[in-house]
């Protein structure tokens, strides 16, 4: 009954029909979720018979797929600030050996830069101060500060033809986890959500954790809109997992009262509650009782995904020393495979830091370094545990860095601008080729 | 790569009122062009064979009869509807045609036609054809109002309703109890529960006017005043920062102080409006007008360095123009910024005709200093608060020194207006054909006679010719009232929209609000003292089978309250709420952390949240800051809107994180000990206090039943207590209000442990 109220309610006021009314590209354009399974409530299922059975395995708004679906699950690992693919995986020797020349107008061709950098004088191209080797079976260029990545290079799938719009931090993200460079649109974590629902009854369908990297302490900021519900409903929110006492805003109850208590006071709020119904007979009490014991159960399962301790060690040596410390990126990798086991739909991760004008070659070693073990073994762990095989990883930022060097050029030290129009991500999981490296159909940055 | 869902719409999915489709529906007898066709064509037809010219497949527009009716093919010699003729209707055979190659809406499309669906555009084919123009375009006529019933329903908003029941077998609902319609009646005026001693009061006063009396006295309250004016900041996307990158603060609250004064003068719909759209451009204007054009200038503004200043510039122009067509004329006006609407008569040149209104301002794209204030602004001194504006709320520390001044964003036009130009798919830097100020035609012809900036275009809006400015504007008063617009799609008025339940209704209103020379409080009266709005909201079985989303009103909607408004009732029940109006917005409790970490060290003073103190902590929750980036967290919990974009609607939500924010925020701990404590104050036996707690949260008086469960609730409480698994001294020093020692005590806490649950229920939180 609750349960069949909430879908009926969520059919009721987002209905798959006038959705495709209003979009003009109409459902086609989900091309991701093509990608995606989905699980769908069973008509029979035992949760919706009780009263008091909450359970976010809802079903999505889509009624089926076109074509069978290889993922069941997202972890997007994303990289914020732009980091710099001449350092990380687009193999660019011909960069060092014109050091320093000035970038030809052949290759700028008139293109837009940004404020920063569109006063300069002179634009020298500068090549990678770490050296790439090729790794794996079909071999992918991979810079020396990514050692642990090297070495899942045939589960990997890098990209570096990838292109963007947007040239500015903020409308680059946005455009990344909404689609749209303004904000106001939901964030893909929200769609999916939405269009496919949860397979995970105590936990969010959409899960979101931060950290702050050590290339670029302060740099650019986050924005929680990024993982915003925008018009959807705040059911489809992310849900901010922190490193903090309340590791879910106010999930923890009140100092001074014990779990009995608490217990009690549900109870006796699920009594009164039933006593109104049959008053006012709204189904939407049902609902609402039915939450209050949902977020009675994530108050167990909450804390229970994000306590690590009996993780054994060698799981921590693998996501590295970082991963025990709270808030990290390595902790927050490991936490996201632990949420890939409960099937939580979309697993986003923010790693600040990326944006270096200056000082690139320094900080990029702390900030690839940052990320590497965990991100590697996060990989291999989920491979070792059957999940890559339906989940989809993804890594990567914004927008790409310049060729050239934004500000004076020495012997060991240069930084790069923006760059939209050419930067690399790489992605892991089953719909995708491991191993396989698509290059730029027209490189910008002279190969 | 990845693809997303990329639409034009801003507004996003949205009900549809009238269903048309199922399976085993009887075909009506009379095909209905506007009910039964037009929703049918328009959502599968239009996209292809629609308003967009430069979309048009084989030639053929199907939302014209001319367009229809065409000679069509290379001889010239086919037709797609030949009206009484199905046979020779080329539409009719490619809509049933199994041949997939040759089927009408081709498979590729994802679109498909159901075969009633199909069936009533052959019937309509058979009967003629018939268009008729869109029913929001036409100029609104005043409606015959039904017979009245000496029985039910005294005003003729009951008439309008109770006719359509008769076609649907409902018949009214009883009066709601007396203490739920005035908690209802309170609520819905003023965002603020009546008191205990309110509810009694007004229990005990059987005089015909009581009810009268009531509203007359919360409409000429401030708190009214305030209540419409936090709806009106989601419409204006109002907020306390610059909405990009660092997020810096600004300062617009003056402009929000304009808001409550003008509903609390209860300042005509016209004058409210224009002085928003043109405030600058009335001659003579009063720094009064002028302030109150800051409703343009809430939209977005970058600071974030390399950014192109005219590409953002280009946005701000937009956002005005599309929060003028949403806000007014409930028009989707942003998916003709790229190319000609597909569905609504709006051509891009006439998005780019509205567009040049709004473009004119000596404005930056790119503002570069933190300290900026962007231009054109207006500097209110001191002299100007003692005076003309004294409704705004100065702190101190301003006001003691003469020199200083608020600056506040405004309108203002320059000397020359800047040229407009079409933009080609809506990109800043790809200019066409040069256009000049307008309006839609289809709409309302921009007439010569008006002066061609906003000050003509707010005369527009108002001229009695124009179809969409009063019926936009009741429909989403009725919204307040009734959870949702006779026209459920309050924000799109166009063919995707929803058919109105009841257009003669909905006319009715708009003629009357026009009128009555736009007088607001005036119409809310008239809803309010309607007997369908006085019905109960309980729920029957027939009621919920023949009619589940309560379309046809015969009894009254439960609604969810707003994000706004459960935190401020349960302020105002404890007696800590301060009714401070209008000021600097402040920082009540907020978990920690939540700037810090996202921040990227900019900001100033948005990078860190500094919790406010003393008073700050219990204003009411329209003066909550409004971080853009990281707005409050569980006001987004409970749907507030996140004021990125103008918003006339917001969902209403039922989810687990709500449940969190209710049971463990420090605010609502805190309210409901606060509550506890006038409970005992104002009553000396349990049985009373408890009696008080439950009139005070649910406006109801507890029966027999509600009195045991209350009982063994606060039994259960002292019991949990004793057996130490609540901590009195912990639980009571939870928020900053400080309880005396001699308080901290089992039978006390226990209290305070009651009014906590009964904060936290359906009933608490609803308005039935």
């Amino acid at each position: 009954m609750s349960e069949k109220k909430i879908i009926d309610e969520r059919a009721l006021l987002l209905n798959r029909r006038s959705f495709l009314g209003k979009s003009a590209m109409g459902i086609g354009g989900v091309g991701l979720a093509s990608l995606l399974g989905s699980s769908f409530l069973e008509p029979n299922s035992p949760l919706s018979a009780g009263a008091a059975s909450p359970s976010a395995t809802l079903k999505g708004i889509l009624d089926g797929l076109h074509h069978p679906a290889k993922v069941k699950r997202v972890i997007y690992l994303f990289q914020s600030g732009g980091p710099s693919q001449l350092e990380l995986f687009d193999y660019k020797p011909l960069l060092n050996k014109r050091r320093g020349e000035d970038l030809p107008d052949s290759i700028r061709k008139g293109q837009r830069l940004t404020g920063m950098t569109s006063g300069q004088d002179t634009f020298p191209l500068v090549g990678s101060q770490f050296g790439f080797k090729q790794y794996g079976n079909n071999p992918a260029w991979i810079s020396d500060i990514l050692p642990y990545t090297a070495k899942v290079a045939d589960d990997i799938c890098v990209i570096n033809s990838m292109h963007t719009e947007a040239i500015n931090h903020d409308p680059a993200v946005t455009f990344f986890q909404t689609g749209s460079q303004q904000p106001g649109r939901p964030s893909i974590g929200s769609w999916l959500s939405y269009g496919l629902g949860s397979e995970n009854e105590n936990l969010p369908a959409f899960t979101v954790m931060l950290s702050r990297g050590t290339g670029r302490p302060l740099s650019q900021p986050l924005y929680t809109r990024l993982w915003g519900n925008g018009f959807l409903h705040s059911l489809h929110q992310g849900v901010q997992f922190r490193a903090a006492k309340d590791p879910v805003l106010y999930l923890n109850d009140p100092e001074g009262m014990n779990k009995s208590a608490k217990r009690s006071m549900l109870d006796h709020i699920a009594a009164l509650n039933e006593s109104a119904y049959t008053d006012f007979g709204d189904p939407e009490i049902q609902s609402r009782i039915a939450q209050y014991e949902m977020a009675y159960k994530m108050q167990t399962s909450v804390p229970d995904v994000m306590d690590t301790a009996n993780e054994p060690d060698y799981i921590y040596k693998m996501y590295g020393a970082d991963a025990k410390i709270p808030g990290t990126f390595a902790a927050n990798c490991l936490l996201a495979r632990r949420l890939a086991e409960k099937d939580v739909r979309f697993i986003q991760l923010y790693h600040m830091g990326w944006d270096q004008h200056d000082s690139l070659p320094s900080a990029i070693a702390r900030q690839a370094k940052d990320v590497d073990q965990a991100s590697a073994a996060l990989i291999m762990d989920l491979k070792q545990r059957g999940l890559l095989e339906d989940t989809l990883v993804v890594w990567g930022g914004e927008f790409g860095r310049t060729n050239y060097s934004q500000g004076t050029l020495t012997a060991d030290n240069y930084g790069r601008d923006h760059h939209p129009r050419c930067f690399s991500i790489y992605m892991a999981g089953a719909a995708l080729s491991p191993g396989f490296t698509e290059k730029p159909m027209i490189s910008d940055t002279t190969s | 790569m990845l693809l997303f869902v990329v639409s034009c719409n801003q507004n996003g999915p949205t009900e549809k009122t009238v269903s048309i489709s199922g399976p085993n529906k009887q075909l009506p007898e009379q095909i209905d062009f506007t009910f039964h066709v037009k929703p049918i064509l328009s959502d599968r037809c239009f996209k292809c064979h629609g308003p967009d010219k430069n979309a048009i497949e084989a030639k053929l527009s199907l939302h014209t009869a001319e367009g229809a009716y065409a000679a069509l093919g290379e001889h010239l010699d086919r037709f797609a509807i030949v009206p009484f003729e199905p046979a020779k209707s080329t539409l009719v055979g490619r809509i049933f045609s199994e041949d997939e190659a040759e089927m009408m809406p081709p498979p590729e499309s994802n679109l498909a036609l159901t075969t009633y669906e199909k069936e009533i555009l052959k019937r309509w084919v058979e009967q003629g054809a018939e268009y008729k123009t869109h029913w929001a375009f036409d100029a609104p006529v005043k409606p015959e109002i039904p017979e009245l019933d000496a029985s039910w329903g005294a005003t003729p908003i009951d008439a309008f309703i109770r006719n359509k029941w008769q076609e649907m077998g409902l018949s009214a609902s009883p009066e709601a109890e007396k203490t739920l319609l005035l908690r209802r009646l309170t609520l819905d005026l003023t965002g603020l529960p009546p008191r205990p001693e309110e509810l009694k009061a007004f229990v005990a006063d059987d005089s015909p006017e009581a009810y009268t009396k009531v509203v007359d006295r919360l409409l000429a309250s401030v708190d009214h005043a305030e209540h419409m004016a936090a709806e009106w900041m989601s419409v204006a996307r109002y907020a306390d920062t610059h909405g990009y990158q660092d997020d810096f603060e600004r300062i617009m609250w003056p402009w929000r102080d304009w808001v409550i004064h003008a509903f609390k003068e209860n300042m005509p719909y016209d004058e409210f409006v224009t002085y928003q759209l043109a405030g600058d451009l009335i001659p003579n204007a009063t720094k009064e007008q002028i302030l109150a054009t800051g409703f343009n200038r809430n939209h977005k503004i970058t600071y974030e360095g390399g950014v192109i200043p005219e590409e953002y510039r280009v946005e701000y122009v937009e956002d005005r123009t599309n929060t003028f067509s949403t806000a007014f004329l409930g028009l989707t006006m942003e998916c003709a910024r790229c190319h000609d609407h597909k569905y609504d008569p709006i051509s891009q040149e006439e998005h780019f005709e509205l567009f040049s209104f709004f473009n004119n301002l000596d404005e930056k794209g790119l503002v570069s200093d933190k300290n900026e204030i962007p231009a054109p602004y207006l500097s209110l001194t001191q002299e100007d608060i003692d005076g003309v504006l004294a409704f705004v709320n100065a702190p101190e520390n301003t006001t003691d020194q003469k020199a200083k001044t608020i600056d506040v964003m405004v309108m203002k036009d320059m000397s020359a207006p800047r040229d407009t130009y079409i933009l080609n798919r809506g990109v800043y830097n790809q200019p066409t054909e040069k256009v000049f100020p307008g309006t839609p035609d289809r709409i309302l012809e921009f007439s010569d006679e008006l002066p061609k900036n906003r000050l003509g275009l707010a005369e527009w809006l108002f001229d009695e010719k124009n179809p969409l400015t009063a019926r936009v504007a009741v429909n989403r008063l009725w919204q307040r009232f009734f959870g949702v617009g006779l026209v459920s799609t309050s924000d799109d008025f166009g063919n995707q929209g929803s058919l109105p339940t009841h257009p003669e209704l909905l006319d009715y209103l708009a003629i009357t609000f026009r009128e009555k020379a736009w007088d607001m409080n005036a119409m809310i009266s008239l809803i309010v003292h309607s007997d369908t709005y006085k019905q109960s909201s309980k729920l029957t079985p027939e009621k919920l089978e023949i009619d589940p989303e309560n379309k046809w009103l015969s009894r009254a909607p439960r609604l969810r309250l707003s994000a706004e408004v459960i935190r401020d009732q349960a302020l105002a029940m404890s007696g800590l709420l301060v009714k401070e109006v209008g000021g600097p917005s402040v920082k009540p409790y907020q978990p920690d952390g939540l700037w810090k970490e996202t921040t990227g060290g900019g900001g100033g003073s948005t990078a860190r949240y500094v919790q406010g103190s003393g008073s700050e902590l219990y204003r009411k929750s329209m003066y909550t800051f409004w971080k853009r980036t990281v707005p409050p967290p569980s006001m987004l919990s409970f749907d507030a809107s996140s004021r990125d974009l103008c918003t006339v609607k917001t969902p209403q939500t039922n989810t687990p994180l709500q449940a969190l924010v209710l049971l463990n925020d420090p605010q609502i701990i805190e309210a409901a000990r606060g509550l506890a404590q006038q409970s005992l104050h104002k009553n000396n036996t349990l049985e009373d206090q408890l009696e008080y707690l439950y009139l005070a949260t649910t406006g109801s008086l507890p029966d027999a039943s509600n009195r045991k469960q209350l009982t063994a609730l606060h039994a259960e409480m002292v019991d949990q207590i004793t057996r130490k698994e609540v901590d009195p001294e912990t639980y009571l020093s939870v928020g900053n209000s400080k309880v005396e020692s001699s308080m901290q005590n089992t039978s006390f806490t226990a209290l305070a442990l009651t009014a906590h649950t009964l904060l936290n229920l359906d009933q608490t939180i609803t308005r039935s």
